[in-house]
C-alpha cells in the first residue's frame, strides 16, 4: 500500500506542464481573454481525485509558477490556488459523487473565487479594473470542465495514479 | 506579494522561478521557431534573390545617411563637451528575438529570448527599428520580460522634437496610443509633432523616437489639455528588437567589466576599420 500510494507523481507534474504550456501557448486575439485558467481546472481534478497527493502547498507552488511563467505580482496565483485547493480538499468527498453538470457548477465557484481573488489584488496594486470580458475565463473553463474530468479519469485509470 | 510590488526585494526569487519555468516558455516557442526555419528554408530563390537586392538598395540608403550622422554626432559631442554637459554615446546594444508566448492579457508584457547569461538587465531600455519599445522589465537566465511604454503602469519623459518642451508620456492599456497628462492649454504642442526620449530620469537613453502626436484638444474649462500620441514603435509587430544600455562620456570606465571593454575595443577597431575603408 505505501508503494501504490506513490504512484504516478510524474503524471501529475506532467499534467502542470501541460496546462502551463496551454496557458501561454499564443492565440489569435478575438480569444486571448477568453483562455480558461487551465492549471486552476487540473489542480482541481487533482485535488478531488488525490486529495492524500495534491494538496494546498502544491497549488501554492503551482500558483508561483504560473505567476513566473505570466510575469504577473509573485504570488498573486498563489494565494487564489491555495485558497481554491483548501475548498476542494473540503468538499472533494461531496464534489466526485454529484453528477458532472453540478460539479460544474462548483467548478464555475472555484473559477470564479480564483478570479475575484485576482481582480482584488490587481485592485491593490494599483491595476486599473479589467472590463466585463475578464469574467470569461471562468465560465469557458466551466464549459470545458466535463470535457477536462473525462479526459483526467483517463489518463489518471491509465498511469494509476493514486 | 507587497514585497514584490513595491520594494522589489524578491528580484532574485522571481528569476529564480522563472528560469526553472523557462522550459515551458522554450517549448511553446519551439512550433513557431520551426515553421519560421521551415519557411525561410522553403523560400523560393526569386524571392531570396528580390529581397536580397532591396535590402542591398536600403544598406545604400542606409550607409549614406549613417556617413552624414557619423560627423553629426562627433560635432554634437565636441559642441556638448564645450558646453560640460555629459553625453550620452550608446554603449553595448543586444539583439533579441520575441518570443512567441502570451502572457497577462490585461498588461502589456513580452517575452525575449536574451536573459542575464547574454547580458540584458532589468531597467534596459528596449527599441524596434522605429522607436523606444519599452524596458526590461525583469530577467531570469535566459528570457527577460520587457514592459511596453503603452502599458498601464508604465510613464517615459520626453520631450518634443520641435522645441524641447518637456513632459511625460503615460501609457494606458492602448496599444495605439500614449497619454500625456499634464501640458497646460498653452503648451506649444500641435498635431504631428515628434516626441522623443527626454532621457531625464536616467533609464532611457536621450534622443529616441517614441511617438507622434496625433491629437491636441484645449479645453477651456480644464487645467490640461488633452494630448494623445501614437508609439512609432510597431509594438505588436516587431520581432525582432534591440536591448541598448547607455553610459555618460564623462566617466567612460565606471562599472564597466572587462567583457564589456573589450566588446567596447572590438567595436571601436571596427569603427575605426570601416572609416579607413571609406576614405
Amino acid at each position: 500500500m505505501a508503494l501504490a500510494a506513490r504512484q504516478g507523481g510524474g503524471v501529475i507534474f506532467v499534467s502542470i506542464i501541460v496546462a502551463y504550456a496551454l496557458t501561454i501557448m499564443p492565440l489569435p486575439d478575438w480569444a486571448q481573454p477568453a483562455r480558461p485558467a487551465w492549471a486552476a481546472l487540473v489542480l482541481i481534478y487533482w485535488c478531488m481525485a488525490v486529495p492524500h497527493r495534491v494538496g494546498v502547498v502544491f497549488a501554492w507552488l503551482v500558483g508561483l509558477g504560473q505567476d513566473a511563467l505570466q510575469a504577473t505580482l509573485l504570488g498573486q496565483h498563489a494565494l487564489a490556488y491555495a485558497l481554491m485547493a483548501y475548498l476542494v480538499l473540503h468538499l472533494h468527498q461531496r464534489i466526485r459523487v454529484y453528477p458532472l453538470p453540478q460539479q460544474a457548477g462548483i467548478v464555475l465557484l472555484l473559477l470564479l473565487l480564483v478570479h475575484v481573488v485576482q481582480a482584488w489584488i490587481s485592485g491593490l496594486a494599483d491595476r486599473p479594473t479589467p472590463g466585463l470580458a475578464y469574467w470569461l475565463p471562468p465560465l469557458v473553463g466551466t464549459l470545458l470542465w466535463p470535457w477536462v474530468f473525462v479526459v483526467m479519469r483517463g489518463v489518471r485509470r491509465r498511469f494509476s495514479v493514486q | 506579494m507587497s514585497l514584490d510590488h513595491r520594494q522589489h526585494l524578491t528580484e532574485p526569487v522571481r528569476s529564480a522561478i522563472q528560469t526553472t519555468v523557462h522550459p515551458v516558455h522554450y517549448a511553446v516557442n519551439v512550433p513557431f521557431d520551426l515553421f519560421g526555419f521551415a519557411a525561410e528554408r522553403l523560400a523560393s530563390r526569386s524571392a531570396l534573390i528580390e529581397e536580397n537586392a532591396r535590402l542591398r538598395d536600403q544598406q545604400l540608403l542606409n550607409d549614406a545617411r549613417l556617413q552624414r550622422l557619423d560627423q553629426l554626432e562627433r560635432e554634437n559631442i565636441r559642441l556638448q563637451g564645450l558646453l560640460g554637459s555629459a553625453y550620452e554615446v550608446e554603449e553595448s546594444v543586444l539583439i533579441a528575438e520575441l518570443m512567441r508566448v502570451d502572457l497577462d492579457p490585461y498588461r502589456h508584457l513580452l517575452r525575449v529570448d536574451k536573459g542575464t547569461r547574454s547580458g540584458a538587465r532589468t531597467g534596459q531600455a528596449v527599441i524596434d527599428a522605429n522607436g523606444i519599445m519599452g524596458q526590461v522589465d525583469s530577467v531570469s537566465r535566459s528570457s527577460a520580460v520587457v514592459r511596453l511604454i503603452t502599458d498601464p503602469s508604465h510613464a517615459i519623459p520626453v520631450e518634443v522634437n520641435r522645441n524641447g518642451l518637456r513632459s511625460i508620456a503615460v501609457g494606458g492599456g492602448n496599444l495605439q496610443a500614449l497619454d500625456l497628462p499634464h501640458l497646460p492649454n498653452n503648451a506649444d504642442v500641435e498635431e504631428g509633432d515628434l516626441l522623443i526620449s527626454s532621457g531625464l530620469a536616467g533609464r532611457f537613453p536621450r534622443g529616441y523616437p517614441v511617438a507622434e502626436i496625433t491629437e491636441v484638444e484645449r479645453r477651456p474649462g480644464e487645467a490640461f489639455a488633452r494630448v494623445t500620441a501614437r508609439p512609432l514603435a510597431q509594438l505588436d509587430r516587431s520581432r525582432e528588437m534591440l536591448l541598448v544600455r547607455t553610459r555618460e562620456r564623462q566617466d567612460p570606465d565606471e562599472d564597466l567589466d572587462d567583457d564589456e571593454m573589450e566588446q567596447l575595443d572590438e567595436i571601436q577597431e571596427l569603427e575605426d576599420l570601416a572609416r579607413e575603408e571609406a576614405r
